[in-house]
């Protein structure tokens, strides 16, 4: 395996296009999202999006802040080359709720609201807590790892160079002007 | 940061290998052997050690109280003497003021500001007591994974260094190239593939 640091540095772009890829399906193709994750009932934009630009040696970064804010900004920032580096998602399983914050270069989890569990009130009720906490968060993470591994199969193939990254294209050239007229994959 | 938070920040390890013998004692005589020390000793700016969950400004491990379930539960425990600036300062100057009184002189050398600084820094951290920050995480022994409930990189540089010291084990963070290569089940030729990927290009 390559050097931590150096990978790091030289992979981190794979981050930032698996989230752009992210916003992509969650618009286009929910369904296909349900089969990677069978108890998704839901996967959407939550109130945070962060996007940059570092084409042509300048650095523009464009963050759109709010619950159910307009992502327009995004989308044209996403015409003119730039790639989603932080996303909020508000993400729905059975009849429970999570938010959270990913970042691209590193894919860490920040800001992860759970549901609620019951109250810890007493030593004995600590044991039961950690476990449903753990299995509350398992559920986020194993949501990431499923996603990216996706992505990083597709990312890979010659699918994604020959139609995937003009499919993302067209949709955002698309949006604003008529539906999306997309098969993704 | 805590596992039992409203809101939680994750950075997601995995661990390169397997302790010998019985995981739990083993971990047990790590986690005690470099739990954090009791009683603030010198004056040490910064101490770093294991910490139980249940009780993180009283450590105890006993009974194997970190096992919750298949996991493993404990914490990082960062000590830390923060100095206002403005008080070294302060008392630089008092000091300063003093020496030079006592030798009758009217300047300082660079040597003499830079060793009386010293003393000033070194006097105020053992009067100073240090403030505990805790992070927990969750060990899971079976997948060979580990959640580490701080983003904060000198936290997360703090628990590598002590995680490889205590059980011997190196800690691969997952970001995506680590993760693409070790946990999305490529094969040997779609690794390749991976290591020569370059950014896609879709502007306008």
């Amino acid at each position: 395996m390559l050097d931590i640091a150096v990978s790091y540095n030289r992979y981190k772009f794979l981050g930032d296009e698996f989230l752009t890829w992210l916003w992509f399906m969650i618009e286009t193709d929910q369904n296909r999202l349900c089969r990677y994750d069978p108890d998704l009932v839901s996967l959407n934009i939550g109130s945070r999006m962060v996007l940059e630009n570092t084409r042509n040696n300048a650095k523009e970064t464009v963050t759109i802040k709010g619950q159910d804010a307009n992502l327009e900004e995004g989308l044209l920032a996403l015409k003119k080359g730039a790639v989603v580096t932080e996303i909020h998602l508000s993400y729905k399983s059975g009849d429970q709720h999570w938010q959270f914050n990913l970042k691209g270069e590193s894919l860490n989890i920040s800001n992860l609201k759970l549901p609620e569990i019951g109250p810890v009130e007493t030593p004995e009720d600590l044991e039961g807590a950690v476990i449903e906490k753990t299995y509350l968060i398992e559920k986020v993470v194993g949501l990431v790892n499923n996603l990216f591994s996706h992505f990083i199969k597709l990312r890979i193939s010659n699918e994604w160079r020959n139609q995937t990254v003009f499919r993302i294209r067209n949709w955002a050239m698309s949006l604003g002007k008529h539906p999306p007229d997309i098969d993704p994959e | 940061m805590g596992l039992l938070s409203s809101r939680i920040s994750i950075t997601r390890y995995k661990v390169a290998s397997r302790l010998d013998g019985s995981v739990h004692e083993t971990v047990y005589r790590a986690l005690k052997q470099h739990s954090i020390p009791e009683i603030e000793d010198d004056g040490s700016e910064t101490m770093v050690g294991w910490t139980s969950f249940e009780y993180p400004y009283k450590p105890d491990f006993e009974g194997y109280s970190f096992v919750f379930g298949a996991h493993m539960v404990f914490a990082l425990r960062i000590d830390k003497k923060c100095i206002p600036p403005k008080l070294v300062q302060k008392h630089y100057a008092l000091k300063a003021a003093k020496h030079l009184a006592e030798t009758g002189r009217q300047f300082l050398s660079g040597n003499e500001k830079k060793a009386i600084k010293e003393q000033v820094v070194n006097s105020l951290n053992r009067r100073i007591p240090a403030i505990p920050n805790v992070y927990d995480l969750v060990w899971h022994y079976k997948d060979a994974s580990l959640w580490f409930f701080s983003n904060l990189k000198s936290a997360n540089e703090a628990l590598e260094t002590l995680f490889i010291k205590s059980f011997g084990l190196p800690l691969i963070r997952l970001f995506p190239y680590t993760t693409a290569d070790l946990k999305a089940g490529l094969s040997a030729r779609e690794r390749d593939l991976l290591l020569k990927l370059e950014p896609s290009r879709s502007e306008e």
